[in-house]
């Protein structure tokens, strides 16, 4: 038998054909496979399923890194402590003397809000999470965090920085979450300049830290060093968290749109720990359907009631 | 007697395997980026054509499957891409066998673009067009890193006794 065996399998010149019908299979299967996923949310379950079995290679590249994060809290110097912690009180200090007006400014704005009869804002609650070291596509700009859906991490969901927007949860899988980044080539913001209430759409491109601002006329009031925040328009963003900072603004009369370029306020590059944003009331729900009632035809039918 | 039944040295294969993913994802600094080789086409390329009889074209999809859910592409993109690979290093393992050194690193340079080019295409309908050495400059530098890996592996089969 196992003569027969070796017999029927030669070492040396085995020429097994490969299999055209096999191959033929398999690609119709990946092109079936990247025509589901595209239409985002069917296959989750088989997400999640392989993204648990390739977390252990995630844990072992990520394992260096929170080593050395681990060994220089151990190895910390008593001074150093002492020095660190001197630094974090008076920045706390600084911090709570700027939310005493906060405060004041906040209870100013329900108050204009309920005369305006406006929904007042409503914070949203707030989570830490940690960055995995991991390089992922280089064409992409995506990072994986060590929150997922175990914690109530959702697809959609915003991610913040002590600075500003990141980008938003575009995978939850039970232990980890998929970010894709504002600066990602897929993905449009909406937001306003801080200054003048001016909106627009800002988009990612090929480089890390920079947003374009494809769509400004060039009788834009805009300028160099302008805020942009998120103006909440659509829903998914929450509104009034800084987004980019304007670097760039040069008009061409040639052309129909200005060039401006945005430096993301969040440090996308360097970043380490990120801060998951739960709304108040789920975004989501008020995104398409609500947002037109609060835009010129509601206005419009209330202006032909008075008269 | 050699028994076929329970296949031998799939820890290595799989050790492969799993150096590559680990290799692909290992931060590097952003100007690094470029030099990456693609470890896994490298891996599944050497199976291939030393061990025809057992590594073919499922090996290649269920690796771009893991690939894909790693890097965070599209489910079956890098599978596709793989089965291409598998499939041209399997078609041609004979000849390739019995070219010196530089003639694999051709043909390996040869097979990558075809790789690159199904990234490329898929990225284009998706909309990710930009950087093209980032697209591109991997694809010498694997053809560059073939020999060494054919190096190590060779050395692993033959010690671990993996046919």
């Amino acid at each position: 038998m196992a003569v027969f065996r070796r017999q029927r399998s030669p070492q040396l010149f085995s020429s097994r054909p490969a299999g055209a019908l096999r191959t033929l299979l398999l690609i119709v299967a990946s092109v079936v496979l990247m025509v589901y996923d595209r239409q985002s949310g069917r296959l989750q379950q088989m997400h999640a399923a392989l993204s648990t079995i390739v977390w252990p290679v995630q844990a072992v590249v990520n394992a260096p890194h929170a080593m050395l994060l681990w060994a220089t809290d151990k190895l910390a110097t008593h001074m150093a402590l002492v020095n660190e912690n001197d630094a974090l009180k008076s920045d706390l200090k600084f911090s709570t003397a700027q939310l005493q007006q906060y405060a004041a400014l906040e209870q100013e704005n329900m108050r204009l809000r309920a005369l305006l009869q406006v929904t007042p804002r409503v914070p949203g609650r707030i989570s830490v999470a940690q960055l995995l070291a991991a390089d992922l596509d280089p064409f992409r700009h995506l990072v994986v965090i060590d929150k997922g859906s175990q914690d109530g991490v959702y697809a959609g969901q915003t991610v913040l920085d002590e600075n500003g927007i990141v980008g938003q949860v575009t995978r939850a899988d039970p232990l980890t979450s998929e970010v894709t980044l504002i600066s990602d080539p897929s993905q449009a913001i909406q937001v306003e300049v801080n200054r003048t209430g001016l909106r627009t759409l800002a988009v990612g491109g090929a480089d890390l830290d920079q947003l374009s601002l494809p769509y400004l006329t060039n009788a834009a009031d805009i300028k160099e060093g302008d805020l942009l925040v998120s103006s909440g328009l659509g829903g998914h963003y929450p509104p009034g968290y800084p987004v980019a900072v304007v670097t760039h603004f040069e008009r061409d009369p040639a052309e129909p749109f200005a060039h401006a370029t945005a430096h993301t306020a969040a440090d996308l590059s360097h970043g380490h720990s990120v801060l998951l944003y739960w709304p108040a009331v789920p975004t989501t729900e008020i995104s398409v359907s609500k947002m037109p009632a609060a835009s010129p035809t509601a206005s419009k039918a209330r202006r032909r009631k008075k008269p | 007697m050699r028994d076929l039944s329970p296949p031998h040295g799939v820890g290595v294969i799989a050790g492969s395997y799993l150096a590559a993913l680990i290799l692909t994802i290992w931060p590097l600094p952003h100007w690094a980026e470029m030099l990456r080789p693609t470890w896994v086409a490298l891996v599944t390329i050497y199976w291939c054509l030393w061990l025809p009889q057992r590594i073919g074209v499922i090996t290649g999809f269920v690796a771009g499957l893991l690939l894909d859910a790693l890097t965070g592409t599209l489910l079956g993109e890098h599978a596709l891409a793989l089965v291409l690979v598998a499939w041209t290093a399997l078609w041609m393992h004979l000849q390739v066998r019995v070219f010196p050194w530089w003639q694999q690193c051709f043909v390996v340079l040869c097979i990558m673009l075809i790789y690159s080019f199904v990234l490329f295409w898929v990225d284009g309908m998706l909309g990710y067009t930009l950087g093209p050495a980032l697209r591109w400059t991997p694809v010498i530098v694997t053809a560059l890193v073939w020999p060494w890996v054919t190096l190590v592996l060779a050395r692993m089969q033959q010690r671990y006794r993996v046919s």
